[in-house]
C-alpha cells in the first residue's frame, strides 16, 4: 500500500473523522488498461457524493473497490474511519450495496428475496417496512421476474437498505430505466438522505447527480478531472448560459464565424447542432439573428439553457457523457 | 456459524428447485423412468417356466424328469463353475447335478432370496417326485445360495442409486452455481457479511431436502415394482445415501468452484463423472476390470458408495461392515467442501 504517512501496524481506532469513505491514490489495472489511475476521493457523512462519467471512465472499478468487491493494486480505502483488510464483517454490516447488473432468481418472491438478504444481517429492519419505503407492498408476493425494470432496481436498493446503513452505494442505480421509473428511485434515495443517510452514487445521468449530489466527481480515463458541488463546476465553466441550435437548409456558418461573435466562449458541434457557451446571452442571440437576417441564414430549434454538468463534461473532455 | 443465514440460503434454494419444472423432472422422473426401463428389460417375472441349469454328465432318469416337465426349460452345463456363473446372473433359476456317490441324491443349489428360485425349486422337487415314486418324496439335496445381484436388476439397482445420487448432487449444485455466477449474483452476497461457508453448505442441505423424497420414491419403486431385495437396515441405508448426497454435493461445489461457464461446469462434471459411470459398478461389476486396479477403483466416491448400498441392500450387511467405504465417502465429503471453500472463484 503506498501512502504518506502510513502507520501500517497501528490498530483502527475508527476514529472521530466527519468522513463516511475516504481514498487515497485508489489504483487498478486491468490485463494492459489501468482503469483507475491514482484517484482520491472523500464522502462526507450525511451527504451524497456523485461520481460522474463517460462509460469505461473507471466509476464502477471505483466503486467497487470502495464497497471491498475489488482490491485496489495501490491505494488507501478507509469506509467508516475501518480498512477492508482489518474490519471487512464489521464494514459490511454497516453498508448497503446495489450493484450494477446483479441478477436475482427469477422464480423468487419480493418478501423472499428480502428475507434472504434480511438474514446475513444481525441488525436490521423490518422487511415489510423497507417494502413500503421502495413501493412494492403491493408486489410482496410478485416474482421477481414479474417485475419492471424500475420495480427490479427498486427491491435491489431495497436489499442495500436493510440493515439500515450508514453508507448507501449505488452504481448507475437507474441506467435504462424510463423517467418516471427513475423519479419513483430518486425518491427513495431522497427520502434514505433525509434520515441521515450517506450516499456514494455513480451515474452518467447529468440530471441524476444534479438532483442527487452534493458534491460531484467527474472521472475521464482512470482520473478525476474536477470535483465540487454542482453550482461551483457549472460556475467553472464561466458562462451564463448555452445557446443551441441547428443550421436548416442554406447556408450556415462556421465554428470559426461563431466564435468571432462578442460574448461565445466556446463552440461545439453535437450531431448536427451547434452548441455555443456564452457569457452574455441576449447580445449574442441579437448578432445570431443579425447574421441570419443579412446572410440569409435558418436557424432551428433555437434554446438557450444555464450550463449543466453536461456542459462541463464536455468543455473538459471535448465528450459527451452519453455516447449511444 | 449463522443459522438464520443458512436457512434462509437453503429455502431459496429449495424453492428455487421446486419452481423448475424441468429440474423437478430431471430429480425425480427421470432415475424412475431409467431403472423402470432396465428393470423391466431385466425382470424376469410372470408364471414363465423356471430355467434350470443342469449339469453334464447326468443320468437319464434325471434328464427326462426335468425334461418332461412343462414348467421346466433345461440348459445344460459341462461344469458346476460353468453352470454357478449362470446363476449367479440369474440366467439360471436353479442349478442341479447328480450327487457325489450312485446313492447320493441330486443336489440343487437356488437362490433362497428370489420368488422365482423358490418356484423352481418346487418345480424340480415336484419333477423328481413324480417321476420316481408318486406319494413319497423324492430325496433331493437342497443348497441354498445367497448370491449378490442373482437378477441383474438386483445388481443395478443400487448401482442406479447412487448413480441417481451422484448425478443429481453434481448437476443440481454444479448448474445452480454456474447460474448464479452468471447473473452476477454472487458478488451480490459478496458484499453483504454472508459467510462464505453459509452460502456452499445451502447448496448440499437444498440436496439433502430432495434426497429424502428421491429415495422414498426410488426405493419404494425398487422394492415394490421391481421386487428389488431390501435385506439391511432401513437407517443403515439411509445413512449411507444421506453421507453418499453430501459427498456428491461436495464434489459438485468443487467441479463449479472454478469454472465461470455453464459449459465450463458441463465439461469438467463429465469428465469427473464419465470414469465413475463406467468403473464404479453401476451396470457392471469393477470385479471385471484387472485385480491390480481394484484397490484404486475402491478409493472413486461412487464405488464406495455403490459398494455399500449392495452391501446393505442386498447383503443385509450391517453399517460396521461398510467402515472403510463410509471412511472413504467421509474423506471425500470433507475434502471436497474443504478444498472448494479454499479455491472458490468468488469473483
Amino acid at each position: 500500500m503506498t501512502t504518506a504517512q502510513a502507520t501500517p501496524q497501528a490498530p483502527s481506532p475508527a476514529p472521530a473523522t466527519d468522513l463516511a469513505v475516504s481514498a487515497r491514490g485508489l489504483v487498478k489495472r486491468y490485463a494492459d488498461t489501468v482503469a483507475v489511475d491514482g484517484i482520491d476521493l472523500d464522502v462526507r457523512r450525511a451527504t451524497c457524493v456523485g461520481v460522474l462519467g463517460p462509460n469505461g471512465a473507471g466509476k464502477t472499478t471505483t466503486i467497487e473497490m470502495l464497497e471491498g468487491l475489488k482490491n485496489p493494486d495501490a491505494g488507501e480505502i478507509t469506509v467508516l474511519g475501518r480498512t477492508w483488510n482489518g474490519d471487512r464483517r464489521d464494514i459490511q454490516e454497516r453498508i448497503g450495496v446495489q450493484l450494477q447488473e446483479a441478477e436475482f432468481q427469477d422464480k423468487l418472491k419480493v418478501f423472499e428475496v428480502l428475507r434472504l438478504f434480511r438474514s446475513f444481517f444481525q441488525n436490521g429492519a423490518d422487511i415489510d417496512q423497507i417494502m413500503e419505503t421502495i413501493g412494492l407492498t403491493e408486489k410482496r408476493g410478485a416474482y421477481v421476474k414479474d417485475l419492471s425494470g424500475g420495480q427490479r432496481q427498486r427491491l435491489s436498493v431495497g436489499c442495500a437498505l436493510l440493515n439500515n446503513p450508514e453508507i448507501l452505494f449505488l452504481d448507475e442505480p437507474t441506467t435504462g430505466l424510463d423517467p418516471q421509473a427513475r423519479r419513483r428511485l430518486w425518491e427513495v434515495v431522497e427520502d434514505f438522505k433525509a434520515k441521515g443517510g450517506t450516499i456514494l452514487l455513480t451515474t452518467h445521468y447529468m440530471e441524476e447527480a444534479e438532483r442527487l449530489a452534493d458534491e460531484i466527481f467527474i472521472l475521464d480515463r482512470g482520473k478525476v478531472i474536477a470535483q465540487g458541488s454542482p453550482e461551483s463546476l457549472k460556475a467553472t465553466l464561466g458562462a451564463e448560459s448555452v445557446v443551441q441550435f441547428t443550421f436548416g437548409d442554406g447556408n450556415a456558418l462556421s465554428e470559426q464565424d461563431l466564435s468571432a461573435f462578442e460574448g461565445v466562449q466556446s463552440v461545439r458541434r453535437e450531431g448536427a447542432s451547434m452548441v455555443l457557451t456564452v457569457v452574455r446571452t441576449q447580445e449574442v442571440i441579437a448578432q445570431l439573428f443579425d447574421a441570419a437576417r443579412t446572410q440569409n441564414l435558418l436557424l432551428d430549434d433555437l434554446r438557450t439553457h444555464r450550463p449543466t454538468l453536461e456542459d462541463v463534461f464536455v468543455s473538459m473532455t471535448g465528450k459527451t457523457l452519453r455516447d449511444e | 456459524m449463522n443459522l438464520p443465514e443458512i436457512k434462509e440460503l437453503t429455502r431459496v434454494r429449495v424453492l428455487g428447485l421446486l419452481r423448475e419444472p424441468e429440474a423437478v423432472f430431471w430429480v425425480f422422473a427421470f432415475p424412475i423412468i431409467l431403472a423402470a426401463v432396465l428393470g423391466f428389460a431385466f425382470r424376469s417375472a410372470g408364471v414363465k417356466p423356471s430355467t434350470i441349469g443342469l449339469i453334464e454328465p447326468a443320468s437319464q432318469m434325471l434328464t427326462q424328469a426335468l425334461e418332461s416337465d412343462e414348467q421346466i426349460d433345461l440348459e445344460t452345463y459341462p461344469s458346476w463353475d460353468e453352470g454357478f456363473k449362470q446363476l449367479r446372473k440369474g440366467a439360471v433359476d436353479g442349478l442341479i447335478m447328480e450327487g457325489g456317490e450312485a446313492d447320493d441324491p441330486p443336489r440343487l443349489a437356488y437362490d433362497e432370496a428370489r420368488a422365482e428360485a423358490t418356484t423352481a425349486r418346487l418345480r424340480v422337487q415336484r419333477a423328481l417326485t413324480l417321476a420316481k415314486s408318486p406319494g413319497t418324496d423324492a430325496p433331493i439335496d437342497l443348497e441354498p445360495v445367497t448370491e449378490t445381484g442373482s437378477r441383474y436388476i438386483d445388481f443395478l439397482f443400487p448401482g442406479l442409486i447412487g448413480m441417481n445420487l451422484m448425478g443429481t448432487g453434481m448437476w443440481g449444485v454444479g448448474f445452480a452455481i454456474a447460474d448464479i455466477r452468471r447473473k452476477k449474483f454472487l458478488r451480490r452476497l459478496l458484499v453483504t457479511p454472508m459467510r462464505k461457508s453459509s452460502f456452499l453448505l445451502s447448496f448440499i442441505n437444498s440436496r439433502l431436502v430432495f434426497l429424502f423424497l428421491e429415495l422414498i420414491l426410488l426405493t419404494s419403486f425398487g422394492v415394490w415394482v421391481l421386487g428389488i431385495p431390501f435385506r439391511g437396515g432401513l437407517i443403515a441405508y439411509l445413512l449411507i445415501c444421506l453421507l453418499g448426497a453430501m459427498l456428491f454435493s461436495g464434489l459438485g461445489i468443487l467441479v463449479a468452484s472454478r469454472a465461470r461457464t455453464i459449459e465450463g461446469v458441463s465439461g469438467i462434471m463429465n469428465l469427473v463423472m464419465m470414469p465413475m459411470w463406467l468403473a464404479s459398478g453401476v451396470f457392471f461389476s469393477y470385479e471385471r476390470f484387472p485385480d491390480w486396479l481394484h484397490p484404486i477403483l475402491q478409493l472413486l466416491p461412487l464405488t464406495a458408495v455403490n459398494d455399500a448400498l449392495r452391501a446393505v441392500m442386498l447383503d443385509g450387511e450391517s453399517l460396521a461392515t461398510q467402515i472403510p467405504e463410509l471412511i472413504v465417502m467421509g474423506v471425500w465429503a470433507i475434502l471436497c467442501f474443504v478444498v472448494a471453500l479454499k479455491i472458490f472463484r468468488w469473483e
